[in-house]
């Protein structure tokens, strides 16, 4: 069974409905990319599969025993966050929260799960530091490791290379991909249909045409191919022709 | 000087006010931080006029102890006003203003229609400035002081982790599994208790300056919501307590000293991180 079913789901605020008729599931090990223009309900989506918000109609169905306080979240950053007083150890161990339910400290397998994920996002050496003091590509690994702690099922990243600079970006990912392998399945939105198709097992097209298949399918598909043609258009209008050291070159478009 | 502060020091009542002095700012210090974080420094002046009012109407029926009704009152406005915060960003601030103005609004309106007291200005100055209503607490108050303050540090301490979860994400928490909702409840009425308790202290006007100054202080100073915390703590104990000394030595008002106090560290830390800044 999925770990993640969705039947006939429409999302949106009160009564706005901003998608309608999702049909999609997602296994364990796959790699879901969501892509879509921006306001096309990309986010509210992962709110709702988050429980953050009420679904206006149809069901998520969790299965593969996937329990409420087994789900990773990457959100983007809030205001908040950049002037937070906070060092990165706290905020890695905060992601075992939820597992650690009525129980009011961390106990230490919890502060060891907490340092592993450290390790393993290159942030142990940081551990001390003040969150805001840290570059954007540095918070955003401490924000994957606190998501890490709190998951080892399934990962929803929310444009998790927004505002980081190319060579950022393309660790991000490979990061990412390297969760994959290790047998966390990833849903994760992106403007970035490229590094979508490059990275992910399935995706997910929102807006006036919807499409959930394979990356092969989709590549096929009309709106597949249309979105690909939209976007390297609005990124590189005129026609393609890279400076050496250009943004584009370096993501090796 | 110091015979002068050991005389003091001789009545009961002086000694009352210390202690209870010092936990109060002790409390109130502890959820500074979440509330200047989560933008809810807002809510406490809110309260704090709401429970303004709610004194007035205490004082009118001539309650023994009127915290009975303030309390109740004051917790449960807090909940009503981080509802209305939580579900409807725009209307959220002005259903406050409102909440708070019209509560002082009618509060002084009961108070000059039906009082019987003589000396009314000086009544809603105490109220106001907490002139001083914290060496005049009678015994039962400092005991409801006592387990009130012991009560709210205790629940600050078993909720550390996760106030401090909701505060830096309160998404991330609630998708990962924590019951944000109720922690917020947990916040909100321990906010309520604070402010209650702060009233005596230093009046309702100016309650928001004992919660948000240490913090403000505290997060120029320190790099883990841990250190700042405590760091908040320790300024709003020490600032509390000199203050108290500095008023019964100079006899000027308990509140406003304790806060002329507070700010005068916030600025001389703030100038002291600009200077280390800049050289």
């Amino acid at each position: 069974m999925a770990l993640l079913t969705v039947k006939d789901l429409s999302v949106g605020f009160s009564s706005h409905v901003i998608v309608k008729g999702l049909n999609f599931s997602v296994n364990a090990g796959d790699y879901l990319c969501v892509v879509g223009e921006n306001g096309s309900g990309k986010t509210t989506l992962m709110k709702t599969l988050l429980k953050l918000q009420e679904p206006i109609s149809g069901q998520i169905i969790k299965g593969d025993s996937l329990k409420d306080n087994e789900i990773g979240y990457l959100p983007q950053q809030t205001v908040v966050q950049k002037d937070f007083p906070a060092s990165v150890s706290e905020i890695v161990l905060s992601g075992c929260q939820g597992a650690s339910r009525f129980r009011p400290f961390y106990n230490r397998e919890e502060k060891k799960l907490a340092r592993d994920n450290m390790e393993r996002m290159g942030i142990l050496s940081l551990s001390g530091r003040c969150y805001r003091e840290l570059s954007g590509g540095q918070q955003q690994r401490v924000l994957l490791a606190r998501a890490l702690c709190a998951t080892k099922k399934i990962l929803l990243l929310d444009e998790p290379v927004s505002g980081l600079d190319p060579l950022v970006t393309s660790r991000m990912y490979s990061l990412i991909s390297d969760l994959n392998k290790e047998g966390i399945s990833i849903i994760m939105i992106s403007h970035d249909i490229t590094a979508a198709v490059k990275y992910a097992s399935h995706i997910l097209h929102i807006g006036d045409r919807v499409f959930f298949g394979t990356k092969d399918e989709y590549l096929e598909s009309s709106a597949g191919k249309f979105f690909l043609l939209q976007q390297r258009k609005a990124v590189y209008p005129g026609d393609i022709h890279f400076a050496p050291g250009s943004k584009a070159e370096e993501r090796g478009i | 000087m110091m015979e002068k502060l050991a005389l003091y020091l001789q009545y009961p009542f002086v000694r009352y006010a210390l202690i209870v002095g010092v936990l109060i700012a002790l409390c109130s210090s502890l959820l500074g931080v979440t509330l200047v974080l989560k933008r809810f420094s807002f809510i406490g002046d809110g309260l704090s006029h709401v429970a303004f009012g709610a004194i007035a109407v205490a004082s009118v029926l001539k309650l023994s102890n009127n915290m009975l009704l303030v309390l109740p009152v004051t917790v449960i406005c807090a909940v009503l006003l981080l509802r209305t915060g939580q579900n409807a960003e725009i209307k959220g601030d002005a259903v406050i203003a409102m909440i708070s103005v019209g509560a002082m609004a009618f509060g002084y309106l009961i108070m000059n229609v039906f009082s019987t007291s003589s000396n009314l200005s000086g009544d809603v100055c105490s109220t106001l400035f907490g002139s001083t209503s914290i060496l005049t607490l009678s015994q039962n108050e400092v005991i409801l002081c006592l387990i009130l303050s012991v009560a709210v540090i205790a629940l600050f301490i078993i909720f550390y982790n996760k106030i401090f979860a909701v505060t830096f994400d309160e998404n991330f928490a609630k998708a990962s599994g924590t019951a944000a909702d109720r922690i917020n409840l947990l916040i909100a009425v321990i906010t309520a208790v604070i402010i209650v308790l702060a009233m005596n202290l230093v009046g309702s006007l100016l309650i928001s300056a004992l919660i948000i100054f240490p913090s403000l202080t505290a997060m120029r100073l320190c790099r883990s919501f841990r250190a700042v915390t405590c760091v908040s703590a320790l300024f709003s104990v020490g600032c509390a307590f000199f203050g108290m000394l500095i008023s019964i030595l100079a006899g000027t008002p308990v509140g406003s000293t304790i806060v002329a106090l507070e700010a005068v560290v916030f600025l001389a830390v703030y100038l002291f991180g600009r200077i280390r800044m800049h050289s």
